[in-house]
């Protein structure tokens, strides 16, 4: 039976060659899940940059004051703008056929974003604006074409062009690649937006699952209690078993 | 002391009972004496779990239905209002989705047990009838169910399987929005397909798996030697080879159980979208009907016939010669029974040939499966097509093949 089953998944070797599908190169946003401060950082930002147009209806201020440490006062007072209160669920004011004249659609509910698009999606789309003076916006993005969000973090990271190199591949064949460079300096040095970036969509990545961290908690002990209930339930089949021959 | 323990349970409470209802003989018929054969191996675990996995499934969908909203405004939301906000929501709701993948998992290993073994062959042809029954109970009951989170893979994957119905030639357009009850998937359709998944196709699987285990019981079950444990039997008139279920078999299962469920425990705590295979990304994006996403794929339990679906050519610009070979896919194996004319049962005693089958069958299946999750491409679609026409000689020529092959002879007595 085994030398079958061996047999069986050598069969299924040359499946696995074609697996090996193109990927477009991204940067991985190496987000810390549980580095707190680092989501506090990113609540931050995300709430004075981000929920001016997007909402996160899906969530409530105060379960990020309870998930992230934030006393409820603090939560009332930095993050909660509309006068609302902490257990109200973080929705825009901007009403959806005013948003559509303005971006040309309605910017997207960022609760579970980050379970759709991936962290190092965001990591990246984020740090790929450029100026495209055909745009309405004057801005364009590398990872998102012609997207209809502005660039909202231009007074931190500074204003970006694109440079089309010349890369020679591994077969001597020569593509175009396009990257960007910082033609104005924004607030921050790169290395910190890129920081604050991570730190956002570490932010996001905690709105997509705030239950993950728990999950993970909780995760371990049923493990545990499962491989303790193993040896049991295995040694009471071993016992029982002694008369079957 | 037990036997009077026993004596004074038989004339009170129970013994009132059994004088009503047959409830110590059924005891007795479906546990303690019903006779099982004593070598089950590893691929004998995986009937119990599929049962353990129904209840769980049902469990965990009752706590869902509690929080849950079938109402095209409000389900994505409500799906997400579990995951957030209604107290331990998040792991009735991965248990529930880890375990519609789970249940095809144990039930496919649960089929190639019957394929190894000749399980389906005389007597227990009605067994694999009522089990041909169930699973495809299953596949409308996942394909159901996976609308209700309403993201953009729920929407256009239900889009793009009722649409099948429409390729149907004269009744098919109809037929479709019948099936939606409007001209595109919308708030009628998740209505009905809610009714379905949590009524309708439940009770109709309940009393499937009944049927399913009263014919097994009925003729005894088979094993891994695939010989007649009951032409040897001792003074009592029990097989020699055989054990009761209870204690044996149930102790034996509560391992099997625990190792399942630690294996379960690793998605539902540690990777609950697993890569996307079980929850996809794209579902985590309410559904657009303006917006078709660029890659539509069913989940990976119905890839291999979406890949059959895709493999046969259209005629004329209709879809339906592709949709006629999903549908004969699945059919065909409800013939199994007759289509093996192998005398012997298990892969045990057959000769080369059936195993080089059943190895090319798996790794079709296997490949057809990657394949449906994949966007077409030239090559793949020759690779679909040779799996495709692999997947049903298997079938259709089975009837010589398994004649041809030599068999070696079977022992009179089950060996380990």
């Amino acid at each position: 039976m085994k030398r079958q089953l061996i047999a069986v998944l050598l069969l299924l070797a040359p499946a696995w060659g074609f697996a090996a599908a193109e990927h477009a190169h991204m940067d991985e946003a190496n987000i810390d899940p549980n580095n707190i401060q680092s989501l506090q950082r990113g609540a931050r930002l995300f709430v004075n940059y981000c929920l001016s147009c997007h909402a996160a209806a899906l969530m409530r201020y105060e379960r990020i004051g309870k998930d992230l440490g934030i006393k409820e006062k603090l939560v009332a007072e930095n993050l909660v703008f509309s006068g609302g209160k902490t257990t109200d669920l973080m929705t825009v004011a901007t009403h959806p056929d005013d948003a559509k004249e303005w971006f040309g659609t309605v910017p997207p509910d960022l609760s579970v974003i980050a379970r759709a698009r991936g962290v190092d999606w965001l990591y990246n789309y984020m740090r790929s604006f450029y100026l495209d003076d055909s745009k309405i916006t004057g801005v364009n993005n590398l990872v998102f074409p012609d997207v209809g969000m502005p660039d909202v973090l231009w007074e931190l990271q500074g204003w970006q062009e694109p440079v089309i190199h010349t890369v020679k591949n591994e077969d001597g064949s020569e593509t175009n690649a396009v990257t960007l460079e910082l033609v104005k300096p924004g607030l921050l040095t790169p290395k910190e937006y890129d920081r604050a970036i991570r730190d956002l969509v570490n932010f996001l990545d905690y709105m997509g699952e705030p239950a993950k961290h728990e999950r993970r908690a909780l995760g371990v002990k049923v493990i545990m209690f499962l491989l303790l209930l193993l040896v049991l339930a295995y040694l009471m089949k071993r016992e029982f078993w002694k008369d079957v021959h | 002391m037990a036997g009077n323990t026993t004596e004074k349970w038989q004339g009170g409470l129970l013994g009132w009972i059994d004088a009503r209802f047959p409830l110590s003989s059924m005891w007795y018929d479906h546990l303690a004496r019903y006779y099982a054969p004593k070598n089950f191996n590893f691929w004998y675990f995986f009937g119990s779990l599929a049962l353990m996995v129904l209840v769980l499934q049902i469990v965990t969908g009752i706590w869902l239905t509690m929080n849950y909203k079938p109402d095209a405004t409000l389900a994505f939301n409500s799906v997400e209002y579990i995951m957030r906000d209604v107290n331990w929501g998040w792991l009735m709701r991965y248990m529930h989705s880890t375990g519609a993948s789970a249940f095809f998992i144990v039930v496919y290993l649960h089929m190639f047990r019957g394929l190894i073994y000749g399980s389906f062959k005389k007597p227990r042809e009605l067994i694999w009838i009522f089990g041909m029954i169930i699973y495809v109970c299953l596949m409308a009951e996942a394909f159901m169910g996976y609308l209700l989170p309403w993201g953009q893979m729920s929407y256009w994957g239900a889009q793009v399987i009722i649409n099948l119905f429409g390729a149907i030639p004269y009744i098919g357009e109809t037929l479709a929005i019948w099936i939606r009850g409007d001209y595109v998937v919308a708030d009628a359709t998740l209505n009905r397909f809610f009714a379905f998944h949590v009524a309708a196709v439940p009770i109709v699987l309940l009393a499937l798996v009944v049927l399913h285990i009263l014919a097994l019981h009925e003729v005894g079950s088979n094993n891994p030697d695939g010989v007649d444990i009951k032409k040897h039997k001792d003074a009592n008139g029990n097989p020699l080879d055989g054990i009761p279920f209870h204690p044996y078999y149930t102790v034996k299962d509560i391992v099997g159980v625990v190792v399942f469920l630690i294996f379960f425990s690793i998605v539902v705590f540690f990777m609950p979208e697993m890569g996307g295979y079980f929850l996809e990304a794209n579902n985590f994006i309410p559904a657009d009907p303006l917006k078709t996403p660029v890659h539509i794929a069913p989940l990976w339990y119905f890839t291999p016939y979406y890949a059959i679906l895709r493999a046969v050519p259209s005629i004329g610009g209709s879809a339906f010669p592709g949709v006629l070979a999903m549908a004969l896919a699945i059919v065909v194996m409800f013939f199994l029974p007759w289509l093996d004319r192998s005398p012997v049962k298990s892969i045990r005693y057959r000769g080369t040939v059936y195993k080089i089958w059943l190895a090319l069958f798996v790794v079709s299946f296997v490949i057809l499966g990657w394949l449906g999750m994949e966007a077409p491409t030239a090559l793949y679609t020759i690779i679909a097509r040779i799996c495709t026409i692999i997947y049903f000689a298997f079938f259709l020529l089975m009837p010589i093949y398994t004649k041809l092959d030599k068999t070696k002879p079977v022992p009179d007595r089950v060996t380990s």
